[in-house]
Formats: structure tokens, C-alpha cells, sequence
């Protein structure tokens, strides 16, 4: 996952457009991968659980994104980035799904069950990756 | 290139004594090239009377260049004479779906119940480009991108001798919010407009009127301002005016819009049937 970097002012597909408006009006946390693999966008609600907002973080890519949340399965066992939900859509481009354990940047760790799927325009042509996570003991 | 505007009308064709001044025709605007090319923007009512006149000077080739496929940019195709011509060839370029070409979408159309004739039956040839991206035509470089609307949609930005003509027609570029906060590679359509000399836009709705249309694929006069002035363009002209706007309420609109934009409200402009731009070396100018 590298390339393209969340800082990068070329015009985004619009379908990553229309996932960032939908991700921007949605109160389930969610974040967006570009078809680089990069980190361009996470929502509010999902700033609530990393403990801090998109606008505060350095360009980095979906693996360290989750290297930098700690990313554990529910046994304590690292899970690599491209184990995650969102890196099984990325590289595998098959929708994902697993509960995970994740250190926010306020230190608080967290059991969130997370749902990733590859944005595709037509069969071949990846735009980027969608994943909604919300924690794991809510309804 | 110099522009010239067949029609203007949103959604559906709106003849009668209220709608005189800007047209009740549907999107259609001729663009002839330095280089002799003829390009038509969408195949809205207003080609059926452009495709009379260019019967009197025909020319072997046209360009059809399609926003989408709704019928409203559709309808006036099979009232273009130029396709009932054998001898002349008509390219047609427009989005595909991801599950549909371009010309299995326009045969939906152009074929019976909806459509005496068969696409299949037309005289003139018919060439069919899918999902146009950047294309030189003539002297002039085109660049097609994907467009927030309904369904599968682009606007077009022509560049030709040092001047840009974008058109974006049918668009709502940021669904019930606002564009002020919004970086502009993040703005749907912004690549198609920016820094053009001139912007033929969707201006569908006012401001009162779309709350109860977000979603619906158009714009209001806010975003249409914010769009345009984020796109740092010369002039704006309005465009795919509602059906239901007489013309004293599209110049309300207009006056509106004008207000809005920072110090330089002669910078926007209601597009009309008849309507030319021409854009060149000397400048941009407008009339009709």
C-alpha cells in the first residue's frame, strides 16, 4: 500500500468522493482507503473511537494506519494490515470481516468488530476500500 | 470554438408563452471547432431544430458528446436528421454502466415500445465510444469525468486555442451540504471546471426549493455559486433550468446569483436558447 498520499491534490474518483459524503453524514464510523492503499478519510464518529480527528494525522497508508492502532485479534495476537478487514479488501479485493482489538491515540483499547469491501467502478477498476467498525459489545 | 446554445431546459421540454425568453427545449449546445469539427452536447429536444440547420451545410462526421442517458438529454436523437443520412458518420460518446455499453443503454430508447425506429435501422453510421476520458477531436483536447448525479454521468471540459469550455449540466456536487469546507480535489466535477473561461452549469433549483430535492441529482444556487467560484471560473452561465421556472423567475434566480458572487455579478449569466459564446485568442465573448 503506498503511492498516492492522503495530502495529494489530484481530483479523487467520484466514487471515493461519494464514499466520504456518505462516510461524512453517517454516525457509524467509518474510514476510507484510496486505490494506493492510503488513508484519505475517516468520519467523525470514527475520530471518537481512534481519538483523533483525520485532520490531525500525518499521510500514511491503511497498514500503518493499523500498525499505529495496535491491532490485535480478540486472543492478544497481533493481526497484520493485510489480515485486517480493510487489508483483505485491498489486496484480496473480497469484502472482509472480524472483531479486532485496537489501541486508539487516547490509549484506550477497544473491541470493535470491523466490515471492509473494495470500491469497484467496473469489474476490474478498483477506486479504494470501505470500512465501517463500531464496538463490539454494542447492539 | 464558438458555442451555441440549442437548449437549456432541465427534465423536460417546456414550450408555452412563460418560457420564451430562455426556451423550453432540453439540453443541447453546439460547439463547432477551429478545425471545422462539429461536437453536440447531449441530444436533449434542442437537437432536433439544430440538426434542420446543419442539413443545409452537412457535415461527413459529428460528434455526439452524451452527459448521460436521461431522456431528457436523450429524447431530441431520433429527431436529429443527420442519423437518417447514409453517408454521414456519427460518433456518440457517453458513460456506459458497469453492466451495460453505451449502445445497449441507448437502444433501451431507440427501439419500439418507446421508439419507432430500431437504433439498428438508422441510415447514417453510428460509432459508439464508451466511458470517454481525455480524447482530442480536431484541434481540440476533451477531457470526460465522472459527475455526481443520478446514475452513470460525466461533464466535459474542452480546451481549444488557449480557452476552456466546461459543461456539467446535470449535477449536485455535494448532496444536502455545503462546498465551502470542502477541498477541491474533493469536490465532485471540480477537475472539469477549473480555471475554465466559461462554465455552463446546473442551476435547477433555488435555495428555498431544495430541501425538499436533496438527492435528486441538481443543483441549487448555492452550490452553483460555491462550484463555480471554488473553480476560480471566468464566467458561469446557468444552465438546465427547471420546468416548472417562468422566465421572470429564472431572472429572480439570476439576480440572486448575481448578488452572491464576490464583487463581479456580470461574471453570471442565464444561458438561452440561441445563445452564442465564442472563445478564442481574443477573448471570450457572448451574445444572444
Amino acid at each position: 500500500m503506498s503511492g498516492a498520499t492522503s495530502g495529494d491534490t489530484a481530483a479523487k474518483s467520484l466514487p471515493l468522493i461519494l464514499a466520504r459524503e456518505l462516510a461524512a453524514n453517517l454516525a457509524t464510523p467509518m474510514f476510507l482507503l484510496d486505490s494506493a492503499g492510503m488513508l484519505v478519510f475517516y468520519n467523525d464518529a470514527a475520530a471518537l473511537l481512534i481519538g483523533k480527528p483525520f485532520g490531525e494525522l500525518d499521510t500514511l497508508s491503511g497498514v500503518e494506519f493499523g500498525g499505529l492502532l495496535q491491532l490485535c485479534d480478540p486472543d492478544g495476537e497481533p493481526v497484520r494490515g493485510r489480515d485486517t478487514p480493510s487489508g483483505i479488501a485491498y489486496f484480496e479485493r473480497r469484502p472482509g470481516h472480524k472483531t479486532l482489538v485496537a489501541t486508539g491515540f487516547d490509549g484506550v483499547r477497544r473491541t470493535v468488530n470491523a466490515t471492509a469491501y473494495p470500491l469497484f467502478a467496473t469489474a476490474d477498476e478498483l477506486h479504494g476500500v470501505v470500512t465501517v467498525f463500531w464496538p463490539a459489545e454494542a447492539p | 470554438m464558438r458555442a451555441q446554445v440549442w437548449g437549456c431546459r432541465g427534465s423536460l421540454a417546456t414550450p408555452g408563452a412563460d418560457t420564451v425568453r430562455y426556451g423550453g427545449n432540453t439540453s443541447c449546445v453546439e460547439v463547432q471547432l477551429e478545425s471545422g469539427e462539429t461536437l453536440v452536447l447531449d441530444a436533449g429536444t434542442g437537437m432536433r431544430s439544430l440538426g434542420v440547420e446543419m442539413m443545409r451545410d452537412l457535415p461527413a462526421e459529428i460528434h455526439v458528446l452524451l452527459t448521460h442517458l436521461h431522456l431528457d438529454h436523450l429524447q431530441g436523437l431520433g429527431f436529429f436528421r443527420p442519423l437518417f443520412q447514409a453517408g454521414t458518420t456519427v460518433h456518440l460518446w457517453g458513460p456506459a454502466s458497469p453492466v451495460q455499453s453505451l449502445a445497449e443503454r441507448i437502444a433501451l430508447y431507440l427501439s419500439p415500445p418507446l421508439f419507432p425506429v430500431r437504433l439498428t435501422d438508422i441510415p447514417a453510421r453510428v460509432v459508439f465510444h464508451d466511458e470517454p476520458d481525455d480524447l482530442t477531436i480536431g484541434s481540440a483536447s476533451i477531457r470526460a469525468s465522472k459527475v455526481a448525479h443520478q446514475g452513470p454521468t460525466v461533464g466535459y471540459r474542452i480546451e481549444e486555442a488557449g480557452r476552456t469550455l466546461a459543461y456539467i449540466p446535470d449535477h449536485e456536487p455535494s448532496p444536502g451540504g455545503r462546498l465551502d469546507d470542502q477541498p477541491a480535489e474533493w469536490i465532485s466535477g471540480h477537475d472539469v471546471a477549473h480555471g475554465a473561461d466559461v462554465l455552463f452549469h446546473d442551476a435547477q433549483y433555488g435555495d428555498d426549493e431544495y430541501p425538499t430535492h436533496v438527492g435528486w441529482g441538481h443543483s441549487c444556487i448555492d452550490h452553483v455559486i460555491g462550484f463555480a467560484q471554488k473553480a476560480d471560473v471566468g464566467t458561469l452561465l446557468l444552465f438546465h433550468h427547471d420546468p416548472y421556472h417562468t422566465d421572470e423567475e429564472l431572472e429572480l434566480l439570476l439576480a440572486d446569483a448575481r448578488r452572491r458572487w464576490n464583487g463581479d455579478g456580470d461574471r453570471v449569466g442565464l444561458a438561452r436558447e440561441g445563445m452564442t459564446v465564442e472563445l478564442d485568442r481574443g477573448g471570450v465573448r457572448i451574445s444572444g
